[in-house]
């Protein structure tokens, strides 16, 4: 490997390669580009037939024709805004929930065994009950999501709250902290980094449940281009709402990673 | 340090103002213990770990304190000395209401002490500074509620200058030594202007010259605003350099052909004699730690000096 040759040879103060930010980015390229690279060998040795697997131009010339038929930019549109929605009313409720059951044991014992049990159902179980009670339409699906991201945030914040320094909270109430102040002023700084670990999660969850929702029932956004080309055969249509989904995913994800380093810089 | 006692300014909490007492800007109240005693409940939910210790001893209630009874004047320093595990952090800790006694009662100024009570600050035995804040506003915790905006921020800055801070008062706790996050500590103790002072082992994680300058930094600030301290030690030194009085708690020895009960109380009461600042190689106070370390259970490998009966020390019983 070359990358770890090159910094014995440099002077001494200058900082590691692997620690720079440009060869970060480079080389977490160099495997997606990989892929694509054998992605294109393989339709092009003839290794895989065309329409199994068609060749990553193809893909391309895909998204240019939905482009242009105006879809693309409209699936990609309300798929993200179903995710941040749904992400966000979970969220909220998540961390609302989570504070009441981490810090009341008697709020423990009422709500967390039942919370446990919904927490236990799988997300498509849901889909026939939204769609009886809330029709085919945003709200079946925006509910779908919040429930995807209620549960880590809710899951998080009460196991991060349960673990507050015991000391810290009772040199918090030994000088006179109680209720809303003390929560404000010691429990909720001190579980900031498990809440925006809880909330990545929880956004990596909605986008799963978003797919769900849209699987099964939609007439736009990213799930129905899956479905829609499942039916007709389109695999490279296909491929493309699988590109489109992990890139929007990592995209999200690596913006509320940007607000995690500033928080546990600020906080912890 | 130079800190009068005309920089008090803070307003205390209402809650702490009674009638008629205190007078002046320095109330310091007195503390009465009276029959106190507590016993540990054998529920393995206690906040302390002992999952260690499941095997055997957690079926039975564990008697820790019995029969302590003794008065604090208002403006005295009493340490508390001890053995590991004796009871004395216990014992502080009911007298600010962050423990309740099974037995007896703490009265602070005639009253009983309330939960987590106002007149009181405490000084824990480690820093407990919130990590996530500045040294200032670490300090600016320990003020009473409803302190001006203003004048808790001039108070603050007193203080960090009392305690020689000023320069760290934006640096977080992670990045400032033990000795200072100790002192920040004591820093937000005294921004309470409290009417009795409980410190627990407040300087027993420091080296020791750390712990020798800050023993004379608490000895300028209670002769500043003679407040009541409480002072929980396990270093005999240190309480004779500090402390008007000293008790020291153990188990008493049995009577003969009894068992002797469990708990630790008072087994030694001892005023120190002269005044502070004392001289740290006066040979008085020699024997009186001789006589102390003998009570801990050490070998002072040597026998009493005459000093025991001199007119100049009063001791126990008087």
């Amino acid at each position: 490997m070359t990358e770890t040759l090159v910094p014995s040879t440099a002077p001494a103060a200058r900082r590691p390669l692997t620690s720079r930010r440009s060869v970060r980015i480079v080389g977490g390229l160099l495997l997606p580009l990989l892929i694509l690279l054998v992605w294109q060998l393989s339709s092009t040795l003839g290794l895989v037939t065309a329409s199994q697997l068609p060749p990553p131009a193809s893909v391309w010339v895909a998204a240019v024709d939905l482009f242009e038929r105006g879809q693309l930019t409209l699936y990609v549109a309300i798929s993200t805004q179903r995710v941040l929605i749904g992400f966000a009313i979970g969220a909220a409720l998540g961390l609302a929930a989570g504070a009441l059951v981490g810090l009341s044991r008697a709020a423990d014992i009422f709500f967390a065994p039942t919370l446990g049990a919904i927490r236990a159902v799988p997300s498509l179980a849901w889909v026939p009950l939204l769609i009886i009670w809330l029709k085919i339409g945003e709200e079946s699906k925006i509910t779908l999501i919040a429930i995807g991201a209620f549960f880590p945030v809710y899951t998080t914040v009460a196991q991060a709250l349960r673990h507050v320094d015991r000391q810290l909270v009772e040199a918090g109430r030994a000088f006179g902290l109680r209720g809303v102040r003390l929560f404000g002023a010691v429990q909720l700084p001190a579980v900031i980094p498990s809440v925006i670990s809880g909330l990545r999660l929880a956004l990596a969850q909605a986008w799963l449940f978003l797919v769900a929702a849209e699987l099964i029932a939609a007439s736009m956004g990213l799930g129905f281009l899956l479905s829609d080309s499942g039916n007709n055969g389109r695999v490279d249509r296909i491929l493309l709402a699988i590109i489109l989904l992990a890139l929007l995913g990592k995209l999200t994800d690596a913006i509320l990673g940007v607000f995690e380093k500033w928080a546990i810089k600020k906080w912890a | 340090m130079s800190a009068s006692p005309a920089t008090r300014t803070t307003a205390r909490p209402a809650a702490a103002v009674r009638t008629g007492e205190p007078t002046g800007t320095d109330a310091a109240y007195a503390v009465q213990f009276s029959g106190l005693g507590r016993t540990f409940a054998p529920s393995p939910g206690s906040r302390r770990r002992t999952r260690a210790a499941t095997t055997t001893s957690v079926e039975v209630a564990r008697p820790v304190l019995r029969d302590v009874s003794i008065s604090v004047q208002p403006g005295e320093v009493l340490a508390i000395l001890g053995t590991s595990g004796c009871g004395k952090s216990t014992l502080l800790r009911i007298a600010g209401g962050l423990d309740s006694p099974s037995a007896g009662s703490v009265r602070i100024d005639g009253s009983p002490v309330t939960d987590f009570d106002t007149r009181c600050a405490v000084g824990f035995q480690e820093p407990r500074l919130l990590p996530w804040r500045t040294v200032a506003d670490n300090v600016a915790l320990g003020l009473p509620r409803g302190t001006a905006r203003e004048a808790g921020r001039a108070r603050v800055a007193e203080l960090l200058e009392l305690v020689g801070l000023s320069a760290f008062a934006d640096h977080r706790p992670a990045s400032i030594s033990g000795g200072m996050a100790q002192r920040a500590s004591l820093a937000r103790a005294l921004a309470r202007n409290p009417g009795v002072l409980l410190l627990d082992e407040p300087f027993g994680a420091l080296d020791a010259l750390t712990r020798l300058k800050m023993q004379d930094l608490l000895l300028d600030v209670h002769a500043a605003a003679p407040t009541t301290v409480l002072l929980v030690t396990h270093d005999v030194d240190e309480a004779l350099q500090l402390a008007d009085r000293i008790i020291l708690l153990g188990q008493e020895a049995a009577p003969s052909g009894g068992s002797r009960p469990p708990g630790a109380t008072i087994v030694q009461e001892i005023t120190v004699p002269g005044t502070r600042p004392r001289d740290r190689g006066s040979a008085e106070l020699a024997e009186l730690r001789g006589r102390l370390l003998a009570g801990l259970g050490i070998d002072r490998h040597g026998d009493p000096r005459g000093v025991a009966t001199g007119t100049s020390i009063p001791h126990f019983p008087y």
